[in-house]
């Protein structure tokens, strides 16, 4: 079992994450990797209370998720892994080097981010670190819910499937 | 009562916030039924950060007085913008996994504040899920 989706999201645990992908994914836990909500005891429990009881959910920066990716990869249950940025997810697979494919789920317009799909915009320096990824060997997709076709990076960064 | 009873003619008493035109369809439900649709704030979220999201309810209460939130689903991004408006200001109230019947006695329910109206409907929302059937 371990980890079976890679996402990243800015809205972080939504109801497209908890409903739209646990329940197809039958996911049983989930780790929230977010610097500024692993150090903010309010935040985890924002978090924790939006998660359905049959679901688990480890807090961890960056920094542990690397150290401890090995047990979430080996825990016998299916797993959600979840960013709330691009960069955090770039530090995350180039530390763990086990991680084989991203999932981009919802990054929404912010200065400087140019659209690319209806749910993704990125910067110019975020879509360095995408191609990154995928030249290092990860298949790097953008797709909102599991009933949607997934999108390969290069035709996200065209913005062909608007 | 806590605070106080708003709501005359016409003035919204709550805001009510969900997954695609969940809100509007709720509230437009709401009109058909009893006429009333004007005591609520429809947002829809759709393709908004959670800072968006946040900000967008935060400019209603501060345009409208609403006191109340009401959202669709307790791991949705607008109940997660709702408990940190909430966290904010105690005053407000949010009710979460919100249905019609809850809205239906909200706006009816002008003798009390609208807080206080809020939790009476959420229990009558919560008795309106009914399983019929074997």
């Amino acid at each position: 079992m371990g980890i079976h989706l890679y996402r990243i999201d800015d809205r972080l645990i939504h109801g497209q994450v908890v409903v739209g992908w646990g329940q197809p994914l039958n996911i049983r836990f989930l780790v929230l990797v977010d610097d500024l909500v692993a150090s903010s005891d309010w935040e985890k429990e924002l978090y924790r209370m939006a998660i359905p009881p049959e679901m688990e959910i480890y807090f961890a920066d960056v920094g542990s998720a690397i150290r401890d990716h090995a047990r979430y990869a080996a825990d016998p249950r299916p797993g959600l892994l979840i960013t709330s940025d691009i960069a955090s997810m770039h530090r995350l697979v180039n530390g763990v080097k086990a991680i084989g494919s991203v999932n981009l789920g919802g990054i929404h317009h912010r200065a400087g981010r140019a659209e690319k799909l209806r749910y993704i915009f990125l910067t110019p320096d975020e879509e360095r670190q995408l191609r990154e990824l995928e030249a290092a060997g990860i298949e790097v997709t953008a797709q909102d819910v599991p009933s949607a076709r997934a999108v390969p990076l290069a035709e996200v960064l065209e913005g062909e499937s608007r | 009562m806590n605070d106080e009873v708003v709501g005359g003619p016409g003035k919204p008493r709550a805001i009510v916030v969900g997954h695609g035109e969940f809100a509007g369809g709720l509230v437009s439900a709401v009109g058909q039924i009893c006429g009333l649709a004007d005591k609520l704030v429809v947002l829809s979220m759709m393709g908004m950060t959670p800072e968006d999201i946040e900000g967008a309810i935060r400019e209603q209460i501060a345009r409208t007085g609403a006191r109340v939130i009401f959202t669709d689903l307790p791991a949705g991004s607008a109940t997660l913008a709702a408990r940190r408006i909430v966290k904010d200001d105690p005053g407000v109230v949010l009710v979460s996994g919100v249905n019609l019947a809850t809205l239906l006695d909200f706006v009816f329910n002008t003798s009390v504040s609208p807080t206080e109206a809020a939790r009476a409907a959420a229990e009558r929302g919560k008795a309106s899920l009914i399983v019929v059937g074997r």
